[in-house]
């Protein structure tokens, strides 16, 4: 069994673990970590339910290995909301336009949209929202609302 | 769906990397972003014994300017290759493919080395390449040598890459003054893999006929094809509309797709015609524009 020493800073807190080298980033964070927010869906980088942030960037954290992120820094959808529980503007948005349904691919969205509107201040058209979402699926809810839900959390950071 | 066990390698420059591979290369696999090689291992349809993992490896990343040629650094991401005004401006070609490949979550990840050493028939960087006629700089701690795109590719993910060899640069050619490019894909979603793919650059005469025409079909075979018939009918001639619509379906017999659940042989034969018609007309025009000056 290939062990390795990871350094890894999640959601702003330094993690120091050993693990396998077998380890997926998302399961990582899911079974070692607690962080139950990020949604496995296909394990094989087509659904996007696992999207997290590393350094900044979106990243499919199913098609990463935990030992890739050493030296990185992660942010997963527990990082959105305030410690008093109140919610990010994009989680706002998203509850007030009924943008999820069951709720399994959110996650995903959050992180893709949180980083969409950082590389993407002006208000987008809705086929520049749709594009910024083509890399996540959605199979109950339908993405209308999510659209509505993205134009919304523009108005809402402001 | 969870990676077999593997030793886990990560070498810190070039030629440790090299080293590595020169050791384990048999039973090792190179990493690179992963985004094709993790999805294989979650499926456990490869299971290799080492894992070399070049991402901390700088000198391979990186986007240069030459005289001829901009190159490329094998573990540079596609987001930076999309992101480079450099790459716009001297090869945009490759700035307009390159947004067709995967999603941003996949791109901020995957590399064009990799995308390169993987040799997925649909997949957008080698049909891009093979129509640039580009070169691949392949590195072992031997020797270092320079392939052609038709060197290079095979068969279906099959290189002439060796086991103790890598991708260590790419050269994509700058587009000539007085050319047009197109590249032109249909997927069943944004991100898909091609059902087929065609990238194209013209450069006319001053007259306004075809100096030099520059193909390459992706999906359609195990390898990109150049349609080098279709290219030595269009030199010379004045590119009109029935000109480009005969040129289009000249070689659509030659071609020899997989047909699945997606889209038979024959569609996808067809389709390569339709999108064959649609580069070379988009090229022409942009090179009619004097896009390039």
């Amino acid at each position: 069994m290939s062990m390795n020493t990871v350094k890894i800073k999640v959601n702003g807190r330094l993690i120091v673990k050993e693990i396998e080298s077998r380890w997926l980033l998302s399961d990582f964070l899911r079974d070692k970590l607690g962080l139950t927010g990020t949604h496995v869906g296909c394990e094989h980088g087509v659904c996007g339910a696992c999207t997290v942030l590393i350094d900044g960037e979106p990243v499919r954290s199913c098609l990463m290995l935990a030992v890739q992120a050493d030296g990185l820094e992660v942010e997963t959808v527990e990082s959105l909301a305030e410690d008093d529980g109140s919610l990010h503007p994009i989680q706002k948005a998203f509850a007030n336009n009924h943008a999820l349904q069951c709720g399994f691919c959110t996650p995903g969205f959050l992180m893709s949209v949180k980083n969409f509107m950082e590389i993407h201040p002006d208000v987008p058209t809705d086929e520049e929202i749709r594009e910024a979402i083509s890399g996540n699926l959605c199979r109950c809810t339908g993405y209308s609302n999510i659209i509505k839900a993205v134009k919304e959390a523009y108005v809402l950071k402001c | 769906m969870k990676p077999p066990k593997f030793s886990y390698l990560r070498p810190n420059n070039l030629s440790e990397a090299l080293e590595m591979l020169a050791e384990y290369g048999d039973e090792a696999k190179i990493m690179s972003g992963g985004q094709s090689l993790i999805p294989l291992l979650n499926m456990r349809l490869s299971t290799p014994a080492y894992i070399i993992d070049i991402g901390r490896v700088e000198e391979l990343k990186g986007i240069r300017d030459e005289e001829d040629s901009i190159v490329i650094g094998g573990m540079t991401r596609h987001a930076d290759v999309e992101k480079s005004p450099l790459v716009r401006e001297k090869c945009p070609l490759l700035s307009e493919g390159i947004r067709w490949v995967g999603h941003n979550q996949i791109r901020t990840r995957g590399t064009i080395g990799g995308s390169i050493a993987h040799a997925d028939p649909s997949a957008e960087l080698p049909c891009m390449l093979t129509a640039l006629r580009g070169e691949i700089v392949i590195v072992s701690n031997e020797e270092e040598i320079i392939l052609s795109p038709e060197e290079f590719f095979l068969s279906y993910l099959l290189t002439s890459l060796e086991p103790n060899q890598l991708v260590k640069e790419i050269r994509f050619p700058k587009i000539k003054k007085g050319s047009g490019y197109a590249f032109e894909e249909v997927a069943r979603r944004h991100g898909d893999f091609a059902l087929v793919e065609v990238a194209a650059v013209i450069e006319l005469n001053t007259d306004g006929t075809i100096a030099e025409a520059k193909i390459a079909l992706g999906g359609a075979n195990s390898v990109p094809f150049i349609p080098e018939g279709t290219e030595g009918f269009l030199i010379g001639k004045l590119p009109d509309d029935s000109i480009l619509k005969e040129a289009a379906v000249l070689q659509i017999d030659e071609l020899d797709p997989e047909g699945d659940i997606h889209g038979s042989k024959e569609y996808r034969r067809y389709l390569s015609g339709v999108l064959l018609e649609r580069a070379l007309y988009k090229a022409v025009e942009r090179a009619r524009e004097g896009v390039i000056a």
